[in-house]
């Protein structure tokens, strides 16, 4: 890793550019969540003869998830924390369990996504099902993107190649994390806490 | 004092990033907003129900801009270029629903 990641490094803007970037990328994104989001929105009480979202949706197996989500954000933003003090045990440590959060919610989605299609909600189904689907898909593939960053963040601790001047590169991943995160925080809301139209 | 420490104080000065225990502080408080939005699943609340719950999300979003992606202690152009992008995202799609007529028939 080169030393262009570290934050104190000199720019035409006095700011990092590389922060810079992931905070424009993250504010395109919420172009493309807001996408999906208002897709399902209007298709959501358009379920056919398929089943409707009021009746297939598990609320407590879905809140665990999203706890366990939420509780990758403090180990993920402690990861930075320790990197930044220089105490890269530690970093490695917060950067693993974010990454095992990660993959519990994932496993969650993979165990609930299993579960409707077997319950009769595939993707073809009804445009409820798509729009479901396809916005669920889309976030559950960001965190996946996550994971192997993490991951990828961890092996290069394990190699003595990602130290305290490298912090940076841990805040930017970080920052997509949080991203990932936020929305869920408004999927886990507007899709399962709202009340859902039941056949 | 060393070097190393004098940089590091240098650096926290110029962060001034929140400590530890101030993250795990931030963490309870998510911790606590989302069981009571998980509540209002078993408890009937009536009509305020929608606006608690766009409420509680707004306010478990800001804390994880502020606080996790330390959008209040960083440059400020972060915040304008992500809340340009939101707000941009929202605009659209409350136009977008409109035209679906989503409001009225919801």
């Amino acid at each position: 890793m080169s030393d262009t990641a570290t934050s104190d490094h000199a720019t035409t803007t006095g700011m990092s550019h590389n922060k810079l970037a992931m905070w424009v990328f993250l504010g395109s994104e919420c172009l493309l969540f807001g996408a999906l989001i208002s897709t399902y929105l209007v298709y959501r009480g358009r379920f056919a003869t398929g089943p409707a979202p009021g009746d297939i949706f598990d609320i407590p197996f879905t809140s665990v998830s999203s706890f366990v989500l939420l509780m990758s954000s403090l180990t993920m933003v402690l990861a930075l924390s320790a990197i930044k003090r220089g105490d890269l045990r530690n970093n490695r440590l917060w950067l693993l369990t974010t990454a095992l959060l990660g993959s519990l919610f994932i496993g969650g989605q993979v165990y609930e996504f299993t579960t409707f299609f077997r319950e009769g909600l595939g993707y073809t189904t009804s445009p409820f099902s798509s729009a479901f689907f396809t916005l669920t898909g889309f976030h559950g593939v960001h965190v996946s993107l996550g994971i192997l960053m993490l991951m990828s963040m961890f092996i290069s601790s394990l190699r003595g190649s990602l130290r305290k001047e490298h912090s940076e590169t841990v805040e930017i991943i970080g920052l997509y994390w949080h991203f990932v995160d936020i929305v869920w925080i408004f999927i886990f809301t507007v899709i399962y806490l709202v009340p859902s139209p039941t056949s | 004092m060393s070097t190393a420490e004098i940089t590091e104080e240098h650096n926290d000065v110029v962060h001034d990033h929140p400590s530890d225990s101030k993250y795990f502080q931030i963490a309870l408080i998510l911790g606590v907003l989302t069981a009571l939005e998980v509540a209002t699943y078993y408890v009937d609340i009536g009509p305020v129900l929608i606006p608690v719950l766009m409420v509680m999300m707004v306010v478990k979003f800001f804390i994880v801009a502020a606080w996790f992606m330390h959008l209040r202690f960083d440059n400020s152009l972060f915040t304008k270029f992500f809340v340009g992008g939101l707000v941009l995202a929202v605009a659209v799609y409350v136009i977008a629903l409109s035209t679906f007529e989503f409001w009225s028939k919801g």
